[in-house]
């Protein structure tokens, strides 16, 4: 298996005639994902090509959906248009969304979240601002290079894309059933808990690495959920022990605010029910491979 | 981005907000004539405010009550230039003092981990909330706001008896906190806080203080750059972000470069760790390049990063993921060029670490290049370390 994306996953992407959705649809499509369409108002009726493969543009995710049966949307609109986007895919229904965009405006996603919920949360979102997911060998949706690791029996899930690829690679030997990047935006819709959830009942899981940073206290909650729910051992990674209260250190949502969200109390939130949590990123690889190994 | 008070006020002014009546002022001569001003309106008493984006200002001396002119101009004069929490004080507000039968306390916020906003009232105003929450969390009222229906009169009336504000100000208050929904909504803010919303002997309800943070990624469709702060900013941020580049400037001696958020945050940590052997030498920056790695962001980066005088030596950490390590090591070596051309000689040593994608093309390409001042080491850990060794052994002589 794997979670939320599998061999069967069928994609589309929205924003597919922009240069960033082809060059990842082309990427995704050398991957072996199936990428089965995009959508563009404007362009609706063309193909488009992807590396030598043509793929047909619909006016909408709704008729791409009845058209091709994808279950699977990768968001590359610009920011000024990603809520209705977002918007649009969950009025068609579309199961998972992963919204790959950065900079969208945190009121827009509070919206494009609330409007989710309301419409009974039949659409599992992605990101915003996040690297997407890989299913190594089965299929990838969004930006993780596909080629830095291998097919295996760990999930991994992470707010920050390269400390990802950085682990996917560090573990390349090991392998990986999925990798997910929740995104570092402020208001995110997968969170470490859903993943975690998803890692804990996969059969094709064996371990667990989480990804975390400063700000919010999403951490912490995970590790609530792990003492509770996790039966299977979990390895995390904390980022920011050096970053200054007050200053947003690159993803939106990475700021320390007062004595809130700081690595230093995520850390201890984790150790706290059992996590071994790493001190450097390789660090974090090695505890991996001692249980994996060792088990 | 943060605001000051005094922009913060302008802005619930904008929308309606009633406000304290005040002016900012840059020198003690101008905020005599904003008191003048006052006192010939029959309002001689002010309120000389620090304008500085730091909690503690109360504390630190930087709000003084001033009778008249001169008085206002003796008290400015103290405070302007005054040091509170690492913040220089350029600018005072002058407020005509008010008379406060009662202090209350209003806020809309994001609630991150509820991904939703949040109204918080109180009755207790004019002391931190979260203080008030400690002590007496009876007092303070959460209120969830949904994105698709904010907050219309009802709404309002409902955060505000929520609060437990008493009938003679509950009315206004309502009204109050209905335009500063306005505020939060339509100015794309992470937060408004109006402390204290007082209730004067007058009988009106009004912003004594306030509080704004606009969320930077809405810049495209706001005027949010009329807020930014141009003297208090750090002079190297300043130049990094006309480039578009994303820097913090920390107070260490090693400069790192990476790409991506993450990592780049994980690099400071990791170069703090190996600097704990070295006499405590300390990350002097954060730097994200992003992605791509371009030859022209990786030199303005550095040229950036280099122009700090307390850097003694370079980290550069990147991991190709979609770009490849050829590509940047390419690019590193064009930046170097590029800052020779501009006639930046780089004297301090460059630690390389690149990992990922052809990283083994990428190491000869930087190998071949035979640039002296750069050094190439395979991991994160132990490239830190080299880093870190590099600036203590240059900050001694050595």
């Amino acid at each position: 298996m794997a979670i939320f994306l599998t061999e069967q996953s069928r994609v589309i992407v929205q924003g597919i005639t922009g240069s960033e959705g082809r060059r990842h649809g082309t990427r995704m499509l050398a991957a072996g994902t199936q990428v089965v369409g995009g959508t563009n108002p404007r362009k609706a009726g063309q193909t488009v090509d992807l590396g030598g493969s043509g793929v047909p543009v619909f006016a909408t995710v709704a008729e791409a959906m009845a058209a091709t049966g994808a279950d699977v949307s990768v968001v590359f609109v610009p920011p000024a248009g990603t809520k209705d986007a977002v918007i649009e895919a969950i009025d068609a229904s579309m199961p998972l969304v992963i919204v790959i965009t950065e900079g969208v405006p945190v009121h827009d996603t509070a919206v494009f979240w609330a409007h989710a919920s309301a419409h009974g949360n039949v659409t599992r979102i992605v990101g915003p601002n996040c690297p997407g997911i890989a299913s190594p060998g089965k299929s990838n949706a969004g930006i993780i290079p596909a080629d830095i690791t291998t097919q295996g029996r760990i999930g991994l899930v992470s707010k920050s894309g390269t400390l990802t690829y950085q682990m996917m690679y560090e573990l390349r030997d090991v392998g990986f059933s999925t990798a997910v990047g929740i995104g570092g935006d402020p208001v995110i819709g997968t969170t470490h808990i859903d993943c975690l959830r998803a890692f804990a009942d996969d059969p094709q899981t064996d371990a667990i690495v989480m990804i975390g940073e400063i700000g919010g206290d999403a951490e912490e909650r995970a590790a609530a959920f792990i003492e509770r729910s996790v039966s299977k051992p979990v390895v995390a990674y904390v980022a920011g022990f050096t970053a200054p209260e007050g200053r947003t250190m690159g993803h939106a949502g990475a700021i320390i605010s007062g004595s809130a969200g700081t690595a230093q109390a995520k850390k201890e939130a984790l150790e706290k029910v059992g996590v071994r949590v790493g001190r450097t990123p390789s660090g974090t690889a090695r505890l991996v491979r001692e249980i994996v190994q060792g088990s | 981005m943060d605001l000051f008070e005094y922009q913060a006020k302008e802005l619930f002014a904008e929308y309606g907000v009633p406000v304290q009546r005040g002016r900012v002022a840059g020198s003690p001569e101008e905020a005599r004539e904003i008191a003048a001003g006052f006192a010939a309106d029959g309002a001689p008493v002010t309120v000389v405010k620090a304008q500085v984006k730091a909690g503690g200002r109360g504390k630190a001396g930087g709000v003084k009550l001033a009778d008249g002119p001169q008085q206002t101009q003796d008290k400015a004069r103290q405070i302007l230039g005054m040091d509170i929490n690492g913040h220089t004080v350029h600018k005072v507000l002058i407020a005509c003092a008010s008379d406060i039968a009662q202090e209350y306390y209003l806020s809309f916020l994001l609630d991150r981990s509820a991904r939703t906003f949040v109204a918080i009232c109180s009755v207790q105003g004019g002391v931190e909330i979260e203080e008030v929450a400690h002590t007496d969390p009876g007092a303070v009222a959460r209120i969830p706001v949904s994105p698709l229906t904010g907050v219309d009169a009802a709404k309002a009336a409902e955060i505000v008896r929520a609060g437990g504000l008493p009938p003679e100000a509950a009315g206004q208050a309502a009204v109050l906190a209905e335009r500063l929904w306005a505020v939060f909504a339509d100015e794309d803010a992470t937060l408004v806080e109006v402390n204290p919303m007082a209730l004067t002997d007058q009988g009106e309800v009004i912003a004594i203080d306030g509080k704004v943070s606009l969320d930077d990624n809405a810049a495209f469709r706001q005027q949010h750059a009329r807020f930014a702060d141009n003297e208090g900013a750090d002079p190297l941020e300043s130049r990094a972000k006309a480039k578009h580049l994303n820097y913090v400037k920390l107070d260490g001696q090693v400069g790192i470069i990476g790409n991506g958020a993450g990592l780049v945050m994980s690099t400071l940590d990791v170069v703090a760790y190996a600097g704990e052997a070295f006499g405590g030498v300390r990350p002097a920056n954060f730097l994200d390049i992003g992605g791509g790695a371009s030859a022209e962001v990786m030199a303005d980066g550095l040229e950036i990063v280099l122009s700090d005088p307390s850097v003694r030596s370079v980290l550069v950490n990147v991991f190709g993921g979609i770009t490849s390590c050829d590509a940047v090591a390419n690019g590193i070596v064009s930046a170097i060029g590029m800052l020779g051309a501009r006639g930046e000689q780089v004297g301090h040593p460059i630690v390389v670490r690149l990992d990922g994608n052809n990283a083994a093309e990428g190491r000869r390409i930087l190998d071949e290049a035979g640039i002296g001042v750069v050094e190439q080491v395979a991991t994160m850990d132990d490239a830190a370390r080299r880093a870190a060794e590099l600036a203590a052994a240059a900050a001694t002589g050595a």
